[in-house]
C-alpha cells in the first residue's frame, strides 16, 4: 500500500511542480514505484516540467468522469518504468472535480505504487482542498522570502485543519550569498517561524531552469548541487538519515582554523 | 410598609455621601421618598453619590430613572452604583472573565485565537495570526502576529510574551504597531496602557508588578477557576 504525498506551498512560483517532479524522479531512481498527480487543473505544467507534454490522451478530469480508465491515462515516463504521471485537464477548471472524487482516485492509486505524489494548485480555494484530501502527508514548499514564508505559515494551518498534522518543510531556491548579507531569511528564520521539520533545502541553481526547459527534472543528473539536494531528501522519504548538506564553497587553510576556534567562516 | 420608617439613608463618608435605599419597600416609594430627601439638599453641592441598592437588583432601566431624579432635583453627581447581588449572567461573565485559558498550539497566519478570559499560549504566534482574549494574554513562545487583550474593554489588561516582535498590540480600544522598518524583537516583555498618558506602552516583564500589583493575584485566582 502505497503513500500519498501532497506537495503543497500556498503562494505560486516557489517551485511545488519542480520539486514534485525531482523527487518523484529522485524516488523512482531508488526503484520506488511513482505515481505523480498534477491537479493544477487549468494550469497544468507537471507534464512539461517532465517533458511528457505530448503523450498525454486522457486526464484526470477524464477519469473522474469516467471517459475512460485510470490506466488509461496515467503517462509513463521516458526514463524510468517505474514513474508515472496522472496528467491534469488543460480545458475544465478546479471546480469540475469534489474533494470526495479525489479521494477515491487516489485510494485506487495506492495498492500499486510505492508512493503517488500530489501536486497541488498555488491558492487556498477548491483546488487545494481537492489536492489534500486524499494525501497521507504533506511537504510544504517555500522560498526564501517573507511573502512565501506567510503563506506557508497559513497552509500549515490549513492542513491541521484538514487533519494533515507536521508536513515536513522544504525550502527552495536559497542563495547563500544574500542570506549572508542579511537580504534572504535564512534557513533557520524560516525554519523557527512555521516551527514544522525540515526535510530538505535545494540552492539556487541555473541548473534547475535549464533542466526544465528541456522537459528532463535536474535530479537524473548525477553531480549538480541541486540534484544531490533532491536525491537527499527522496533518502529521507525513504527514511534514511541523511545530513543537511553544507553550502560553503570556500575551502581553505584560515577557514579550517576559525571553525576550529568556533568562528563563522567567512 | 411603615411610612414613618426611612427607605433612604444618606451617609457621608470619606469617599462622598453613600444613598442606601431600602430593598423591601417597593420601587415607586424608593423613587418618592428619594425626591423628597433632594429637594431639601443644597443646589450648589456637587459632591459625588455612591447609590447602593442593597439585596435588590436594579435593571438598568430603574438605574436610568434614579440618574434622572437625581439630576432634576439636585445637582449631586451619580459616581456608582453598588449593590450585595448581581445576576447568574453576571457572575457567569465574571468567572469566564477571571479564568485563564491554555492551548498549546502556534497560531499560524490566518489563525484566530480567541478567548474569554486570560489565553495563555505555549506557542509561537506566527506574523499574520492573531489572539484574543477578554482579559490579559500570556505568551510562553514568539509574539510576532497580533495580540489583542481587554476585548471587552479592560485597559488594565496587558500582554506579555517570551519573545516580544509583534505587528500589532491593541488593548481594549487602543491599538499600536511596531515600525515600518524590521525591528529585533527582545525578551520577556509586557505590554499595557500607561493611563496616565492613555498609550501603550512595551517594558520587561521585572516591571509588571510595579504597573499591575494585582495581577498575579487575579492569574492564581483564574487559574483556580480555570
Amino acid at each position: 500500500m502505497g503513500e500519498a504525498i501532497v506537495i503543497t506551498s500556498g503562494k505560486g512560483g516557489v517551485g511545488k511542480s519542480t520539486t514534485t517532479a525531482n523527487i518523484g524522479t529522485a524516488l523512482a531512481l531508488k526503484d520506488q514505484k511513482v505515481c505523480l498527480v498534477d491537479t493544477d487543473i487549468g494550469l497544468r505544467n507537471l507534464d512539461v516540467v517532465l517533458g511528457l507534454e505530448n503523450r498525454i490522451i486522457f486526464n484526470i478530469v477524464d477519469v473522474i468522469d469516467g471517459n475512460c480508465k485510470l490506466q488509461t491515462a496515467l503517462v509513463k515516463d521516458k526514463r524510468f518504468d517505474c514513474l508515472h504521471l496522472l496528467p491534469a485537464a488543460q480545458t475544465n477548471d478546479k471546480n469540475d472535480i469534489t474533494a470526495e472524487a479525489m479521494k477515491d482516485l487516489i485510494a485506487q492509486l495506492k495498492p500499486d505504487y510505492d508512493y503517488i505524489l500530489i501536486d497541488c494548485p498555488a491558492g487556498i480555494e477548491q483546488g487545494f482542498s481537492n489536492a489534500v484530501a486524499g494525501a497521507d502527508k504533506a511537504i510544504v514548499v517555500t522560498t526564501p522570502e517573507k511573502s512565501s514564508v506567510r503563506d506557508a505559515d497559513r497552509i500549515v494551518g490549513l492542513l491541521e485543519k484538514e487533519g494533515l498534522q507536521d508536513p515536513h518543510l522544504i525550502i527552495n531556491r536559497i542563495r547563500k550569498h544574500m542570506i549572508d548579507s542579511g537580504d534572504m531569511l535564512s534557513v533557520d528564520d524560516i525554519v523557527s517561524t512555521l516551527s514544522i521539520d525540515l526535510l530538505g533545502v535545494i540552492l539556487d541553481d541555473e541548473d534547475v531552469i535549464k533542466a526544465s526547459h528541456h522537459g528532463e527534472p535536474v535530479a537524473f543528473q548525477p553531480d549538480t548541487k541541486a540534484s544531490i539536494s533532491y536525491r537527499n531528501i527522496a533518502r529521507r522519504i525513504l527514511g534514511e538519515s541523511v545530513p543537511l548538506m553544507s553550502f560553503d564553497e570556500e575551502k581553505g587553510f584560515m577557514s579550517k582554523v576559525k571553525k576550529i576556534f568556533g568562528m563563522k567562516a567567512k | 410598609m411603615n411610612d414613618s420608617m426611612q427607605s433612604v439613608l444618606m451617609k457621608g463618608t470619606q469617599e462622598g455621601i453613600t444613598v442606601y435605599l431600602n430593598d423591601e419597600c417597593s420601587f415607586e416609594q424608593l423613587l418618592n421618598e428619594l425626591k423628597t430627601k433632594l429637594e431639601t439638599s443644597n443646589k450648589e453641592d456637587r459632591t459625588e453619590l455612591i447609590l447602593h441598592s442593597q439585596y435588590r437588583y436594579l435593571r438598568t432601566e430603574q438605574k436610568k430613572q434614579i440618574h434622572e431624579i437625581i439630576e432634576k432635583n439636585s445637582s449631586y453627581r451619580i459616581k456608582q452604583f453598588q449593590s450585595y447581588v448581581l445576576t447568574s449572567d453576571e457572575v457567569t461573565k465574571q468567572i469566564n472573565n477571571m479564568s485563564v485559558r491554555p492551548a498549546i498550539r502556534n497560531v499560524r497566519s490566518g489563525q484566530v485565537h480567541q478567548v474569554e478570559g486570560d489565553a495563555l499560549i505555549l506557542g509561537d504566534i506566527n506574523p499574520g495570526g492573531m489572539v484574543m482574549a477578554t482579559g490579559n494574554v500570556y505568551v510562553f513562545g514568539k509574539l510576532r502576529g497580533i495580540a489583542h487583550a481587554g476585548t471587552d474593554g479592560n485597559k488594565e489588561c496587558v500582554i506579555v510574551a517570551s519573545y516580544m516582535n509583534p505587528s500589532q498590540l491593541r488593548i481594549a480600544n487602543k491599538i499600536s504597531r511596531s515600525p515600518d522598518y524590521d525591528v529585533e524583537g527582545s525578551d520577556r516583555e509586557f505590554a499595557y496602557i500607561n493611563l496616565e498618558n492613555d498609550m501603550i506602552e512595551v517594558e520587561k516583564v521585572n516591571y509588571l508588578p510595579k504597573v499591575r500589583p494585582n495581577l498575579i493575584d487575579r492569574l492564581e485566582r483564574g487559574i483556580e477557576n480555570g
